[in-house]
């Protein structure tokens, strides 16, 4: 039971290559507005056609360019949550969650799963609303139920957070991820917030510019993303050009420090990366003598910026996020990091 | 005095049976045009909107170039016992093609502002292309089709210069409102032509006020 894609689109200039392999449970897709996540779902969705490749859903081709399969979105029992919700503005919520039903021949068996899901979304007392008199999660939960009746094999959502507000969020999180562990099939879930992905999936396919980057376990990608694009979608916030000198060491030009690291080091590196959390005065390794630039406050977090000693004029300064009570008295002269925490970028 | 109605007649069923045609073969070619190619479309765009800009007299002048007695397609068409000069079904023929574009346009801007995803989620969830078509797209670009719709029965309503160059005035034959009106001014027959501007007027007051009820009813139904 998985979803194969391997999939090549050419958009003006803008090429789209995605390949990867997605389980049963929650696929996480992060990346930057445009880079192609929506395009990639039209393509498994059927809705758009790639110009080359393979797309597979639990042993059954949906789509391949050399053997001219190409089922139309009608046939592929893949449900999609659009990022709007698409609701039908024309219909109630009954009828829209009867149009998920189309496929079920009794009219009896349709008015009773409709009111199943009604239930079961918490929808009672909208069935005769319109899409215009919903809020944003009666909408989101909605369109969740029009698309759980018609019992797709896939489920996909298209940031579906983007159109809550955010107090709103956070209990619409829980709620789908309760939700989305009793479907019990593979999700892809396309998201540009680091957070979202992090909580909800367990693996994440990283895309960047059209390009399908590295798919990894969500815990092992933000631990070692591997790319420059990676590490800043997983919220890298210091990242800086570097080049290897020795097995466990790395140069670092615009910082002008050399920094031991815990990885060993290839030839190719490109950049390191620093999240912004772990620099420590206390640490004893990797020191270097810093100075105080800026600060930036957030609700319950401090981000203090600081330049090295030797840092070249032109590199941003390097961020600090703590705590706002860990603040210190004096701004420290020297700051450490521990190797763990380099993260290598190739 | 006796009032040959002939004129209202004639000017209905030639101003319906063309809004008809105009509905279907409008949305027809404003949905497949919306989703051409862009050079493609932008040539269709100008062949299929000139009867708009230019003359009604020179549209009748190239109706009669191609459906004229001595035309090969008029020749042809008479073979089945089809004229389009001098009958009343040829007012039909010049009120739509003068028509057209005013349907096909407003239909073509709202299916271009269709929001897409809407068919897309249809297509996903299993529903036929013609039930999104009909149940979901039509639907929701209902206001600016029922606009074209009544543009479109208004100009049929009111077509003069492609008319008068195709079928002509002829009493009881081809009078139409707008002819018979000029015909009877032109002979100094005041009272004859301010009657049929009534009527004209008459016509036009009904039709935009069961638009606009119309669509009361359906923004109350809406939000309903």
């Amino acid at each position: 039971m998985s979803l194969i894609v391997d999939i090549r689109k050419r958009l003006g200039d803008f090429t789209l290559e995605a390949a990867f392999e997605a389980e049963k449970g929650i696929t996480g897709i992060l990346g930057p507005s445009g880079c192609g996540k929506s395009m990639t779902l039209k393509c498994i969705a059927g809705v758009e056609r790639p110009d080359a490749g393979h797309i597979e859903l639990d042993g059954v081709t949906l789509f391949d360019a050399a053997r001219k399969i190409d089922f139309p979105p009608q046939r592929r029992q893949v449900g999609y949550l659009f990022q709007n919700y698409a609701l039908f503005p024309n219909m109630t919520v009954r009828q829209n969650i009867l149009c998920g039903l189309r496929r079920e021949n009794s009219r009896e068996a349709r008015e009773r799963r409709a009111r199943e899901i009604v239930r079961l979304m918490r929808l009672e007392g909208l069935e005769e609303h319109r899409p215009a008199q919903l809020s944003g999660g009666q909408a989101q939960r909605a369109a969740l139920a029009r698309i759980l009746v018609s019992e797709p094999k896939l489920l996909m959502l298209d940031e579906p957070f983007s159109a809550l507000d955010g107090h709103l969020r956070d209990s619409l999180k829980l709620e789908l991820r309760d939700l989305l562990k009793s479907f019990g099939r593979e999700v892809l879930l396309v998201t540009h917030s680091r957070d979202e992905a992090y909580d909800l999936c367990g693996r994440i396919a990283v895309m960047d510019a059209g390009r399908l980057l590295t798919v990894k376990p969500t815990k092992a990608l933000f631990a070692d993303p591997g790319s420059v694009e990676a590490a800043v979608l997983t919220g890298c916030k210091n990242i800086a050009a570097a080049r290897k000198t020795g097995p466990y060491e790395v140069e670092v030009p615009d910082w002008g420090v050399r920094l031991q690291t815990a990885r060993e080091v290839r030839e190719d590196l490109k950049a390191i990366g620093i999240r912004a959390h772990y620099f420590s005065p206390a640490a004893r390794q990797n020191r270097m003598r810093v100075r105080y630039a800026e600060e930036m406050e957030e609700p319950f977090e401090l981000i203090l910026q600081f330049r090295t000693e030797g840092q070249s004029p032109d590199s941003p300064p390097i961020w600090w996020r703590l705590p706002k009570d860990k603040r210190p008295q004096i701004f420290p002269e020297e700051i450490g990091i521990n190797p763990v925490n380099i993260l290598l970028l190739y | 005095m006796t009032i040959d109605w002939y004129p209202l007649l004639n000017s209905l069923r030639i101003a319906a049976i063309s809004c008809v045609l105009v509905f279907f073969s409008g949305i027809f070619f404003a949905y497949y045009a919306h989703r051409l190619p862009r050079t493609v479309k932008g040539l269709l765009d100008v062949v299929l909107t000139l009867p708009m800009v230019l003359p009604p007299t020179v549209c009748g002048y190239f109706l009669l170039l191609l459906f004229g007695a001595k035309r090969p397609l008029g020749i042809f068409l008479a073979q089945f016992g089809v004229k389009f000069v001098m009958t009343w079904y040829g007012g039909v023929l010049a009120a739509a093609v003068v028509a057209f574009p005013l349907m096909y346009r407003t239909a073509r801007g709202a299916f271009e502002s269709f929001d897409e995803t809407l068919a897309y989620a249809g297509q996903t969830l299993g529903l036929s292309n013609s039930y999104i078509f009909w149940r979901i797209r039509m639907p929701a670009c209902r206001q600016g089709i029922l606009a074209g719709t009544v543009l479109a029965f208004a100009r049929a309503l009111g077509e003069y210069g492609a008319t008068s160059m195709l079928i002509g005035y002829t009493p009881g034959r081809t009078a139409t409102i707008s002819t018979t009106v000029y015909q009877l001014w032109r002979t100094d027959d005041e009272a004859g032509a301010l009657f049929w501007v009534l009527v004209n007027l008459a016509i036009s007051t009904v039709v935009l006020l069961a638009v606009n009820l119309l669509e009361d009813k359906q923004r109350r139904g809406a939000k309903r």
